[in-house]
């Protein structure tokens, strides 16, 4: 089987005083076994609820409407609350933003590490140390025994996603979503933990499914890319054509927008206007009202996410038209 | 707008900002009961000083966009913000155009406020939320100019709303009425308001999206050709300053390591750090190759002796932790304190 997971047709919906709105909308993905996925969009573009709503993580008043998420062949969108604890932070982990707050501040990092471990079945406190320490020395912690009887204001930034990440390995989780892991990070940190997240999962055949908002770090630890705007797929590829040959007008202005895209010291690329609010998402294209080369198709029909010639899919109507 | 603009040659222009040898230390100690440390046995009266700023010298010419860079606590805001007078420096000496204004009284200072303005990072927390923006923008204006008229004083905000991209129409809005983008657009107003020469902006992109950043950055760009303005950016973003400025000066622990033109210093860095911050700049579809620094930051509280980044420089030798290296210039026009370039020791 080489399909870690699917995710069908998924619909999110926030229940809203004056109605439903939809901040996923019918989004179609799959991540291979051992494959680098990339989610790239800006704030807003619900690129977090999409990593939230697969393992369940989605709070009220947010709810899948429709949709499968197909995790190793079972369908676990549809799963109780016991049942998705036992996948979740198990078979799927999950490295949030800030490491200051997904570490308790008043537990040792041991005591942390632990219960993790404890949560997903029962062993003995010495195999759990020893596990404890085995994934400390993977992400380079030094010194791990003494690392075990120490909280969290003991360390530094980066230290502390290094725990995060250590913590997501304990159960050898055949899929990690990491949601803008380094974005509360310095440079030099950053590019030492994606060093860090690329190589485990390497070595480990782990997928990743990376959520962020940073072009540059996607394309260099990612194998594919998948473009996110005000809920939906614009653009999805392998990183190279991403990257290099973007066909939807959005990809390609965010892409012209970067600093290190421009040549000298010209206008940078700008997109005009702002993404839409999720009640205000045009009808047709929802990129329509932003777009330079918009026609009349694109205000009245919804663009479906098809395979171009390009190789890429694109939900545009005009790709392959000229 | 701002076409395509060749490299400035340095040190032609004015000097319109001068920092000489500018020190900022916080006590951070607290209350006298605070202060007692038990050492050795006995209690002493111990204060807790953070360096956060130590002996920096920087000399801004009219019309140039100077970027300093560093990471997070390395006291690049709070350079910015005590050559702005928003914090009293504890030694050194500012200048505007040969006047100098780090010892003048709130009313003496007065009219340099005018001419020097700021931009902050958040545009959420620097607007009052409950102002409407027409009122933000008279306020400064108002202040500076007493005796300006009902009409001209209309007629002013309009312009400035207009010429950041806000329909003029908008100004009985509040901040939450506008998205970030707008707001920080709304904060361009106010600083370009009352005409300012020179205008400090602390990470006025950092918290906003990448295509709204572009829009922000082509504003600032335009309204330098415009209004001839000089900018001092504080970043961390190493690939929006390198678009952006005339020269660059790198920062590691309230120090500064290295200031050259952008060219040079991205083309060829010379201090270790500045190498290894380069280093980690992600770039678009290219493997990881950065230069990994071992170790953390020290505290600004116990700086290291002699270099400050000699804890974490691969090239540190003896010299390196005993004695402080002085900012030296090299033939290409870069500036850099660190006695490994001086003595040929790390490699360019």
């Amino acid at each position: 089987m080489d399909k870690l997971l699917s995710i069908e047709h998924l619909n999110v919906d926030f229940a809203m005083r004056t109605g439903p709105l939809r901040a996923v909308n019918d989004v179609s993905l799959t991540v291979d076994k051992g494959e680098r996925l990339g989610l790239v969009g800006e704030s807003g573009a619900g690129k977090s609820v999409l990593g939230f709503s697969i393992i369940n993580l989605i709070s009220k008043p947010g709810y899948i409407q429709s949709g499968r998420v197909i995790f190793q062949g079972t369908d676990i969108s549809s799963y109780s609350d016991e049942q998705i604890r036992q996948v979740r932070g198990n078979r799927i982990s999950m490295i949030f933003q800030d490491p200051m707050m997904t570490l308790n501040p008043v537990l040792t990092i041991g005591a942390q590490m632990r219960e993790t471990l404890h949560a997903h079945g029962s062993m003995s406190e010495a195999a759990a140390t020893a596990i404890c320490l085995e994934k400390l020395k993977k992400v380079y912690i030094s010194s791990p025994h003494k690392r075990l009887s120490q909280y969290p204001h003991e360390f530094s930034g980066g230290m502390r996603q290094r725990i995060v990440i250590a913590i997501s390995l304990l159960t050898s989780p055949a899929l990690i979503i990491a949601d803008e892991p380094t974005t509360a990070l310095d440079v030099t940190i950053q590019a030492e933990i994606m060093d860090l997240l690329l190589e485990l999962c390497k070595n480990e055949n782990m997928g990743l499914l990376l959520i962020t908002h940073d072009l540059a770090v996607v394309s260099q630890v990612t194998q594919r890319i998948a473009v996110m705007y005000a809920g939906t797929i614009v653009e999805l590829g392998p990183t190279e054509e991403i990257i290099h040959k973007p066909q939807h007008p959005y990809t390609r202005g965010l892409l012209g927008a970067l600093p290190q895209k421009a040549s000298g010291r010209g206008r940078l690329n700008q997109i005009p206007g702002v993404m839409p609010g999720l009640a205000k998402i045009p009808v047709g294209c929802p990129f329509s009202n932003r777009c330079s080369l918009v026609r009349e198709v694109c205000r009245s029909t919804r663009p479906t996410l098809d395979a171009k010639k390009s190789g890429n899919q694109v939900a545009c109507h005009l790709v392959d038209q000229g | 707008m701002a076409a395509e603009r060749e490299e400035k040659p340095p040190m032609k222009t004015d000097v319109l900002v001068g920092i000489r040898n500018l020190v900022k230390h916080f006590d951070i100690s607290g209350g006298w009961i605070e202060q007692l440390k038990l050492d050795a046995g006995r209690i002493r009266r111990k204060k807790t000083v953070v360096k956060a700023v130590n002996d920096i010298s920087i000399d801004i010419h009219e019309g140039e966009t100077v970027s300093v860079v560093g990471e997070s606590g390395c006291g690049k805001s709070t350079l910015a913000r005590t050559v702005m007078g928003l914090y009293p420096p504890q030694s050194g000496e500012i200048y505007y155009r040969d006047q100098r204004i780090d010892q003048l009284s709130e009313s003496q200072l007065k009219p340099f406020r005018a001419r020097m303005q700021m931009v902050f990072q958040d545009p959420y927390a620097s607007l009052n939320p409950r102002m409407i923006v027409g009122d933000t923008l008279r306020e400064p204006i108002r202040f500076h100019n007493p005796g300006i008229s009902g009409d001209e004083l209309d007629g002013k905000v309009a312009a400035v709303m207009e010429q950041v991209g806000i329909d003029p129409d908008w100004q009985n809005r509040y901040p939450h009425e506008f998205s970030g983008g707008q707001r920080q657009r709304i904060s361009i107003a106010r600083a370009l308001a009352v005409d300012p020469e020179f205008i400090v902006a602390d990470e006025p992109i950092a918290a906003l999206d990448v295509s709204i950043q572009a829009q922000i950055l082509n504003l600032m760009m335009d309204l330098q050709a415009q209004h001839g303005l000089t900018y001092l950016f504080i970043s961390h973003d190493l690939s929006v300053v390198e678009h952006i400025s005339d020269r660059v000066a790198v920062m590691y622990l309230g120090t500064l390591c290295e200031m050259a033109s952008a060219r040079t210093l991205f083309t060829s860095p010379r201090h270790p750090y500045t190498q290894a911050l380069l280093s980690a700049i992600p770039r678009l579809g290219k493997a990881f190759s950065h230069k990994k620094l071992s170790g953390d930051v020290p505290t600004p509280i116990r700086l290291p002796d002699g270099c400050v980044f000699n804890t974490r420089c691969t090239y540190a030798r003896e010299r390196c932790r005993r004695q402080i290296p002085s900012l030296i210039a090299l033939s290409n026009g870069t500036r850099v304190a660190c006695h490994g370039v001086e003595d040929n020791w790390v490699d360019a």
